[in-house]
């Protein structure tokens, strides 16, 4: 059964693909089958990852042989990110029927098409992959494809500066991934997950380390933890915004399924600085991504800026997991963890709801620019509606879903008292300082994501003439809407599922102590509950009370009027509050880390006293590239550079080299034997 | 099931019931200290009174989020007032939700009264949001430390079982890292609240003001939603100080003389936090913005300080 459900989701995909390119004449037919099919997947997808979760692990051989063992295996852990690609590819695929019709006659709609089908095929590839080549094969397969669609757009040259930043940075992410599978591969000998399994049992402590180290770094480059996270705001916004979404919301995401495959799978855990190592990295990750995100006009960049961010707040979990579990405290890793693959499915569904809600702005209003948005919510009031949504949920507001995940994070760090280690304890909780900061952050950004954008009077004619988008685009919003609704306030099916998932990882199941309101209360005597259903159903208790006082004093009347501007004229969109003064404050306080630079123009028609016009602009330093890459790739242009002294260009030359080389390696296989 | 259904209407109407006398209590106070006269206590009431009254004026360029914010953040400050121990500690439903869920309940009052003041689209409302973000951002990470260090110290996060074993515990209650937290949560509850020196809620100066700007734009019935939704807030924002620090005589089962007893004492703590407030406020000038960072950065090494002696005293 399992799979039948299987190879249908890979045959609607490939479906999906080659009728794109058969179909290619005609944008609309082509649209439809294509991206029809891929729904029709993401429904398969989303019945085998359930019956796995819910059941037993699926696996299935290719080609035996001894060293490449090709095949799939689907476990839970894999499972878990099947569902959160096929719910969020199901719902991208339906809004992506309409989102296309921009593109139809400008540009190749069955390339799209077929890239799109190919690039979730590849991600679902990826989780279910149990070999490492295989793997790699995949991983390379995803990359390269996403790259594609990141210079879809390639007429534009920031487009292909980005997609350039993306290529190169998600291959020297994959060197470090070869090096440390290789690593693991030598001890287990072979290239089999399962005896990397074993290989991790036996390996010696230092071979782990670095094997752990550079996984974090080769993963860690594809999901975007700070500094590698340079690409991201980069290539995130370059695709087109069904591509965004489904990059922001579910590819980075693979790459936090294999560090945590790596790092407890694998390696057992490892030893306590893993996961102080990734807490701290995360950490950062949580904070400057956010900080740089308010800091953002672009919308499409300012959501790639939160991704930066919700990575971090996952592997917040995963570290503080990280650290229970080298401890000896697996119930209380499995909570961490817990925590982690909530956010994780969070984040899935509200980022790609947010860049869907982005791409629906810039397909009525054809810009980026938020300070050319303004009174959308008139203009689009179902866009604003689930834009809405999934700016209180990214917020972490009750009763949205990114409240319980965060509050579980939260918890999941006060619960290192239990550790013994007094300095460890210190900086978890200190973590959880930097948590909340991160969370009233996304919190300002998102009041000014919003109220920017769809408040107030429109700021240019673009907005002014925006319309609603048409119905395939809000349904697709509207199925991750319901989606942040649900996960927010049924969190208890929710854990009991990631219990599952995590239980074979930490070897002990903790449902049973979790009661049906979130109580923690049996995890190290420590009680603390929260019931999101039940904050969501008191809601409906004392909404009456509001409601009886309005009605109440029903006889009074609205009058409209003009906006009070201290009785001058202001009802124009130019007195407005813009995007750039909302997060002034915030610029002032961090300019440490910011370095804002401001030049102000100011021209004078005749007298001194009468200004012509004033040109202001305003920017921060891009501190990362500036001072961290813009160095490094000096480093490696330079040796280049040295290096161009042996390479002549005559083929004589070169066979020389090869006859030193071969001398050399003959002598010293010689001196060996 | 009747006496909690009972519990749960009591403590709604005390709380709505409350919260624009003790405005009316501190601006007496306050009027006391600056050697004036002042208003009444009840004038708070009639204030809100004479606003349901009036006809509304609402700006033309505004949408549904304007109407649909002061309902939503007063609901919200409402349910987190059924999460805080008023006058009993078993709370009935006390489970749906801990110290944590109360603080992000109030983030998501502030969300939408600051997406309201971006709506009519003057500069002052963009201002005031812009500002009142800023501050809650400056509060939250001192807010979380100390919310752990009462955690640790209590050994849960759930504001029903911290007033219980607080209470219990009798003097022993005042160890160095409880009163260390106190004194962080009373700086927040200042920021909080909206007082000098953070911001002055007796001003309509546009350069000095953040909450008063933020609502400049409402009237009518909807203004006192928002002044009432404010009150309240400031009242629950007391009861955690009161209940959690101090939560001397707060009942612990359901009977008709435990709960008399409580809600004197309640009375009697809130009052006396008003009346400390109020001396602070009189005290001391309203701040440059730019200043309060240093002001919470205090509450933060308060906080810091209240977490690691713990950590030293008890070792976990």
């Amino acid at each position: 059964m399992d799979t039948y459900l299987f190879f249908g989701m890979i045959l609607f995909y490939l479906i999906g693909a080659s009728s794109a390119l058969i179909l290619n004449k005609n944008d609309r037919i082509c649209t439809y089958t294509s991206f029809l099919s891929a729904s029709i997947a993401s429904v398969f997808g989303i019945i085998f990852s359930g019956s796995i979760l819910l059941g037993n692990d699926f696996s299935l051989t290719l080609s035996g042989s001894p060293i490449l063992n090709f095949g799939f295996f689907v476990d839970k852990l894999s499972a878990f990110f099947v569902f959160a690609i096929s719910i969020t590819a199901f719902a991208v695929s339906i809004y992506s029927t309409g989102y296309v019709r921009e593109y139809f006659g400008k540009k190749n709609i069955g390339y799209l098409c077929f890239l799109y089908n190919i690039f979730i095929l590849s991600m679902i590839l990826v989780v279910s992959a149990n070999n490492a080549v295989m793997f790699l094969i995949v991983w390379e397969l995803m990359s390269v494809i996403s790259y594609l669609l990141v210079v879809f757009e390639h007429e534009k040259p920031q487009t292909l500066k980005a997609g350039f930043i993306y290529i190169v940075m998600t291959h020297i992410g994959t060197g470090f991934i070869i090096l440390s599978f290789l690593i693991m591969a030598g001890s287990g000998g072979s290239f089999g997950f399962e005896t990397f399994r074993n290989a991790g049992m036996t390996m010696p402590p230092y071979l782990k380390d670095i094997a752990f180290l550079l996984a974090l770094i080769g993963f860690g480059t594809k999901a975007g933890i700070v500094p590698l996270h340079i690409w991201l705001p980069y290539a995130h916004p370059a695709a087109p915004s069904n591509v965004s979404a489904l990059m922001s919301g579910v590819m980075i995401k693979t790459a936090i399924y294999m560090l945590i495959r790596v790092s407890f799978d694998f390696l057992g855990g490892g030893v306590w600085w893993w996961g102080m190592l990734l807490l701290i990295i995360a950490s950062v990750s949580a904070l400057i991504g956010v900080m740089y995100a308010l800091m953002e006009h672009d919308m499409k960049r300012l959501l790639a800026f939160h991704s930066v961010e919700n990575i971090g707040i996952i592997l917040i979990g995963v570290g503080v997991a990280m650290i229970f579990m080298s401890s000896g405290h697996p119930d209380l890793a499995a909570f961490g963890l817990i925590a982690a693959l909530y956010h994780t499915i969070n984040h899935a569904v509200f980022k790609s709801l947010l860049f869907m809600g982005a791409g629906s702005i810039i397909y009525s209003t054809h810009t980026k620019n938020i300070e050319e948005y303004g009174g959308l919510i008139k203009r689009m009031p179902w866009t604003a509606f689930f834009f809405l949504i999934g700016a209180i949920s990214i917020s972490a507001l009750p009763p949205f879903n990114g409240f319980v995940s965060e509050w579980l994070t939260l918890q999941a760090q006060l619960l290192s008292i239990n550790l013994t280690d007094n300095i460890i304890k210190i900086a978890v909780l200190f973590s959880g300082a930097g948590l909340a900061l991160t969370g009233a952050l996304a919190a300002a950004c998102f009041v000014k994501a919003f109220g920017i954008s769809f408040l107030a009077l429109p700021r240019s004619a673009h907005a002014e003439h925006a319309k609603e988008v048409p119905a395939p685009m809000l349904a697709g919003m509207a199925i991750l809407a319901v989606m942040c609704v649900a996960l927010g306030v049924l969190p208890f099916y929710v854990v009991n599922i990631l219990d599952s998932v995590s239980a074979p990882l930490v070897g002990t199941n903790i449902s049973s102590r979790i009661s049906f309101d979130l109580t923690i209360g049996t995890l190290s005597s420590f009680p603390a509950s929260i019931s999101t259903t039940w904050i969501a159903l008191l809601v409906f208790v004392v909404l009456p009370l509001p409601v009886i006082i309005y009605m109440l004093m029903s006889r009074t009347n609205t009058v409209k009027y003009e906006t009070w501007g201290c009785g001058q004229p202001v009802s124009t969109a130019r007195n407005e509050y813009t995007a750039t003064a909302f997060s002034k404050p915030i610029r002032i306080w961090l300019g440490g880390i910011f370095r804002p630079q401001r030049e102000i123009q100011t021209t004078y028609s005749d007298s001194p006293f009468f200004k012509d016009r004033v040109i202001f602009e305003s920017e921060i330093e891009p501190v990362f590239e500036r001072y961290l890459y813009i160095p490094v790739t000096w480093v490696v242009l330079t040796v280049s550079r040295l290096m161009k002294v042996i390479q002549t260009g005559y083929i004589q030359t070169y066979l020389l080299y090869i006859l030193i080389t071969l001398v050399i390696a003959l002598i010293y296989v010689g001196s060996g034997a | 099931m009747i006496a909690k259904i009972a519990l749960v209407i009591l403590q709604l109407l005390a709380i709505i019931a409350l919260a624009p006398l003790l405005s009316g209590i501190i601006k007496k106070i306050k009027a006391f200290f600056q050697i004036r006269k002042g208003p009444g206590i009840f004038q708070p009431y009639y204030d809100i009174a004479k606003l349901l009254q009036k006809d509304s004026v609402v700006s033309q360029n505004v949408s549904w989020l304007f109407h649909a914010a002061p309902i939503v953040s007063f609901v919200a400050v409402l349910t987190a007032g059924l999460l805080i121990p008023i006058f009993i500690t078993e709370l009935p439903f006390g489970f749906a939700g801990d110290l944590i869920a109360v603080v992000y309940l109030f983030a998501l009052a502030r969300f939408f009264i600051a997406l309201a003041a971006l709506d009519a689209g003057s500069s002052f409302g963009g201002m005031g949001g812009s500002r009142e973000m800023f501050v809650a951002s400056l509060v939250e990470p001192a807010l979380m430390l100390s919310i752990f260090a009462i955690a640790l110290n209590v050994g849960s996060t759930n504001l029903g079982y911290i007033s219980q074993t607080v209470s219990a515990m009798g003097f022993d209650a005042f160890s160095p890292y409880q009163i260390l937290a106190f004194v962080a949560l009373f700086i927040i509850a200042i920021a909080e609240t909206g007082r000098i020196p953070v911001d002055n809620p007796a001003t309509h100066l546009e350069l000095t003001m953040i909450h008063e700007a933020m609502i400049l734009e409402y009237s009518g019935k909807q203004l006192a939603i928002v002044e009432l939704g404010a009150m309240i807030k400031q009242l629950l924002v007391f009861s955690l100080l009161a209940n959690i620090f101090f939560p001397w005589g707060i009942a612990q089962g359901v009977s008709a003389a435990a709960v008399i007893i409580a809600l004197l004492a309640y009375f009697a703590k809130i009052v006396i936090l008003g009346a400390v407030m109020a001396m602070v406020e009189t005290s001391t000038a309203k701040w440059r913005l730019f200043r309060l960072p240093e002001l919470l950065s205090i509450s933060l090494m308060f906080s810091f300080l209240a977490l690691v002696s713990f950590i030293i005293v008890k070792g976990g």
